[in-house]
């Protein structure tokens, strides 16, 4: 159980895919222009890690190890395609401004990575939870980006106006400048809070 | 003029690294030294323009006629990671000194997404077979226009004083959006 747990924990923080190991950086950058659109981004990207995480341990006996690359990625590209199609058919606003970054899951290092690295090696449900840690801890970095651009680019949060009409916005934010300014500065933010931890622990 | 137009679009106006979030990884990853940033730029665009040019076979003359297009994601990912295998064959034979100066970086080029990218957009976009060719031409060198740049500022960084949390991952980011504030300026080119 407690195993499971720690599975759970260790995307959220301590191996945050966006903010300490670092992968999975263009749609992190390129769909958090809002609260929602960076929400919406990172589900979609849980939903493809478990279910591929799931299959993967799941038939990681049957498959030869030196085809496994390419028979992990027609894994994840088949949940991909799902995710697509069914976006498509039910939430196509959605879709639209998310657009190409919905076909490149398949190429998101994350979804590999933990493939490669956990999922192949481990029982099918310490490689759920470790899939839904990773997905979930992607999913806070995405939306907390996407508020901070959405509140200093727009005004609003979650398309909800939060400071009074009139107030001066940077447009900037919502343009590509704003989201690599804003992620190196919350980089910096994340370095300085992991040190502080360290030298209290 | 058509293809000028693509191919200065691809560059500059529409860059994949800077302006559309392409192929962020290697952009961050490999590009603290000039020589290495050009190397996996060269081997990309590389990559790129013979991607561009199977895709677009396959998508017109094996997906379309049998309705396949739904197969497109995984169709596109597996003829890219043969096409790198080849590159990275073909290099082994031809030039190993090359070839063991990118070693590494060589297999990764499969998960750069500007290159899956640059496939799904020239099929929405409908680009002749040429176009798509000039197309993946442009995306890679603006691929290795951003990196060389990127990685020639961060090589000057290492003598400046920037403050401790900021160092590695956090400056480059600020340093990619300056660059970025910068190609802004070529919005409405062409």
């Amino acid at each position: 159980m407690k195993g499971i747990l720690n599975d759970l924990r260790r995307g959220l923080w301590s191996e945050n895919p966006t903010f300490r190991i670092m992968i999975g950086l263009c749609p992190t950058l390129a769909v958090t222009t809002s609260a929602i659109n960076g929400m919406s981004m990172g589900l979609a990207t849980t939903f493809v890690l478990v279910c591929s995480s799931a299959l993967i341990s799941l038939l990681k006996n049957l498959i030869p190890d030196k085809v496994r690359i390419p028979s992990f990625i027609i894994i994840i590209a088949t949940f991909v395609t799902i995710v697509d199609l069914f976006m498509n058919a039910l939430l196509p606003d959605l879709h639209r401004v998310l657009g190409l970054f919905i076909p490149l899951i398949v190429v998101n290092c994350i979804v590999l990575g933990r493939a490669e690295a956990y999922a192949s090696k481990m029982p099918v449900i310490n490689s759920i939870f470790d899939g839904l840690g990773m997905g979930l801890g992607f999913t806070w970095a995405l939306t907390l980006l996407g508020s901070i651009r959405e509140i200093l680019g727009a005004g609003s949060i979650f398309g909800k106006q939060l400071l009074p009409e009139g107030t001066p916005t940077l447009g900037i934010m919502g343009l590509p400048p704003g989201a690599f300014i804003t992620l190196g500065i919350l980089m910096a933010l994340m370095n300085m809070i992991a040190a502080r931890q360290n030298k209290v622990s | 003029m058509n293809l000028l137009v693509i191919l200065l679009s691809a560059i500059l106006v529409n860059n994949f690294v800077l302006v559309r979030f392409l192929g962020i990884c290697p952009f961050m990853g490999v590009s603290k030294q000039v020589e290495t940033a050009l190397g996996m730029g060269l081997a990309t665009t590389f990559v790129m323009v013979v991607a561009s040019a199977a895709t677009w076979l396959i998508q017109w003359f094996i997906l379309e006629p049998f309705g396949l297009p739904f197969l497109q994601n995984v169709a596109f990912i597996l003829v890219i990671a043969s096409m790198v295998q080849l590159v990275e064959m073909f290099l082994h034979k031809t030039s190993p000194s090359l070839y063991r100066s990118m070693g590494i970086f060589l297999p990764l080029i499969t998960t750069n997404c500007a290159i899956l990218g640059l496939a799904i957009m020239a099929v929405q976009g409908g680009y002749t077979f040429i176009e798509s060719v000039v197309f993946g031409l442009g995306g890679g060198l603006g691929f290795t226009l951003a990196l060389v740049l990127l990685a020639g500022i961060r090589e000057e960084l290492r003598f400046s004083d920037v403050p401790k949390p900021l160092q590695g991952a956090g400056i480059a980011f600020i340093v990619a959006g300056l660059l970025s504030l910068a190609f802004s300026g070529f919005a409405g080119l062409v």
